[in-house]
């Protein structure tokens, strides 16, 4: 995981049938580095992603990879360099924990299921770097939330991609969880080095985790940069609608949006 | 861990001998039981290629290609079916119950009725039948983006009317074409000779291994067609090839016998029950599918006063096993 991949989408447009979701979106995402992308429901954030996993093709313009259009390279060499978890991916039922992980060998296998002992040293690895090594050969129904999230989290990283790219890991999870998997998710991007862009719902968690962040307004890219040079009042009002007030976030020295609402206007205003 | 997964696949490496061994018993002992017993010594002696008074024309010529048919058969319900079943992530996914094997019975019925067709001719009509729905099916259902949910409804109206089509031609079958067409209907292996035997085994010879190269990406598929194209499967390719492949192979298997009830719906699940979660079903489900058709058509001939097709007892296994299966999987909300 020494070389750095380049990923970009280049006036991108993105559609669902007739409806353009996207419009001549370009954007770089920074190696090795950790990318939040986040933007109100329907602004197009999963869209984005989706072309960038090429999921869906796009009507107009290319996703880059490494200065070649994805849509021109075999899909399971791409599989070697870019993983993807997906919003809602469906485990088998009674599938156990490392047969689950070990699906994300499929890019490294040939046509026999026959694991080789890389496979096995993957899988390990990926176990041991989720803290799941101990619920190996338990059955994925099992689990709860959390520890199923990692599963997933997991075979993704039995991939060994360079570049991951998440669509809402922390949804269904309460904060602990939540916390959790965007530490695992640091840990990947300080330790090995790994590209991480993923769509958040939560700004300040966002604004917490990443060094980049995407905000995303109608299908066009409203501001991107480190959060505490773009994360104002502005940018929350444009980009959720909602008033706000920023303040540094005590424990890292972030920016913190504390929502206003309806009920709960600033004491001093 | 690697303890652990060595262990699941020793076992399912054992299961799936048990049942390989298992059809092997059945196959011979459909050879070796009849009007006449022969013994086993001289059943493996007509096998090898000896002449054998008596036994080399009522085993070589009369059961051999009965088994046969019937392994061919059963194997290719069975591999046909839970390829659907896993791909769609439903047991009611199964061939059967979302209509091709419906438009198989409509075309056969319709060439025995109205068009007076031979044996051969309706073999033909029943493949083109079941190849024509399943083309519709995919097409009605691939609208807007492919829903395997949409295809399993789709496919249940599909089936509904084709019955209603059946019941149609039936109701209008002078009295000699209506035994005709029942007996395909119920499914036989009553009448099987070599010839029927051969374009079902050409058939077998190319698609199978057709299915078993889309084995692995089965197995992704089962985790959604998102995360299955982001493990680098061409999702839609495979998918095609997967489809293709089983209703070719269900269609030329349903053409040489008839439609053996539930057999394609009922393999699947019974293989992975036996073979536990997360392996690929597709040789299991056949040889389950084998041994299904093989045992049932020993016992349609020999285990009541009257002959039944083999269909008739499949039909009679398959009926309650297809409410157990709903029942459990409302509970669940599981899939295959």
């Amino acid at each position: 995981m020494t070389t750095a991949h380049q990923l970009s989408a280049e006036s991108v447009t993105l559609a669902y049938g007739d409806r353009a979701v996207i419009e001549g979106l370009s954007i770089d995402i920074a190696p090795a580095r950790i990318t939040a992308i986040v933007g109100a429901n329907g602004c197009g954030k999963s869209t984005l992603l989706r072309a960038l996993a090429r999921l869906i093709t796009p009507q107009d313009g290319r996703v880059v990879l490494d200065g070649e259009a994805l849509s021109s390279r075999p899909t399971k060499e791409i599989a070697r360099t870019l993983g993807l978890l997906p919003q809602s991916p469906v485990a088998p039922e009674g599938i156990a924990v490392t047969d689950l992980v070990g699906r994300g060998r499929h890019p490294h296998q040939g046509l026999l299921a026959r694991w080789s002992a890389r496979d096995y040293a993957a899988v390990a690895q990926a176990l041991a770097a989720t803290g799941i090594a101990d619920l190996a050969d338990r059955s994925v129904d099992e689990l709860s939330g959390g520890q199923r999230q990692r599963v997933w989290i997991a075979m993704a990283l039995a991939q060994e991609t360079d570049i991951l790219l998440l669509d809402e890991p922390t949804t269904f999870l309460d904060v602990a969880h939540q916390i959790e998997v965007l530490d695992l998710l640091t840990d990947l991007n300080r330790d090995r080095g790994t590209t991480i862009v993923m769509v958040l719902h939560d700004l300040n968690l966002a604004a917490r985790y990443a060094d980049e962040l995407v905000a995303v307004v109608g299908g066009r890219v409203h501001a991107l940069g480190a959060p505490s040079d773009i994360v104002t009042a502005e940018l929350v009002r444009d980009v959720f609608g909602l008033e706000s007030t920023i303040i540094a976030d005590p424990l890292t020295g972030k920016p913190l949006v504390l929502p206003s609402g309806r009920h709960h206007i600033s004491m001093r205003g | 861990m690697i303890a652990g997964r060595r262990a699941r696949l020793r076992r399912r490496a054992v299961i799936i001998a048990a049942l390989a061994a298992a059809v092997v018993v059945v196959f011979v002992l459909g050879l070796m039981v009849g009007r006449t017993f022969y013994p086993l010594d001289e059943v493996v002696r007509v096998i090898l290629g000896e002449r054998v008074p008596g036994a080399s024309f009522t085993v070589g010529e009369l059961r051999l290609p009965r088994s046969v048919l019937g392994a061919l058969v059963g194997f290719s319900f069975g591999i046909a079916g839970v390829s659907f079943q896993t791909m769609l992530r439903n047991p009611l996914a199964s061939p059967d119950i979302i209509g091709i094997t419906t438009g198989a019975s409509a075309a056969a019925v319709v060439g025995i009725v109205l068009l007076s067709l031979n044996e051969t001719a309706v073999s033909f009509v029943a493949l083109g039948g079941a190849l024509v729905t399943a083309i519709a099916i995919y097409l009605l259902a691939n609208r807007r983006g492919f829903a395997g949910a949409r295809l399993i409804l789709i496919g249940i109206g599909v089936a509904a009317m084709l019955q209603s089509v059946v019941s149609y031609v039936l109701s209008r079958a002078a009295a000699w074409d209506l035994q005709t067409a029942m007996q395909w209907l119920a499914g036989s292996l009553n009448g099987a000779t070599w010839e029927r035997v051969v374009p079902l085994a050409l058939a077998f010879a190319v698609l199978v291994p057709l299915l078993l190269a889309q084995g692995r990406a089965l197995g992704v598929l089962r985790l959604g067609d998102d995360t299955a194209a982001s493990l680098g499967v061409r999702v839609s390719l495979s998918r095609v090839t997967l489809i293709v492949s089983a209703v070719a192979l269900l269609a030329f298997a349903t053409a040489a016998s008839g439609p053996v009830a539930f057999v394609a719906f009922m393999a699947g699940p019974i293989a992975a029950r036996l073979i536990g979660p997360g392996a690929s079903l597709l040789v299991p489900a056949g040889l389950v599918g084998s041994l299904l058709v093989l045992s049932a058509d020993l016992l349609g001939q020999f285990a009541f006063d009257n002959r039944y097709p083999v269909g008739v007892v499949t039909g009679a296994i398959g009926a309650p096993y297809l409410v157990f299966l709903l029942a459990r999987t409302n509970r669940s909300g599981g899939s295959l």
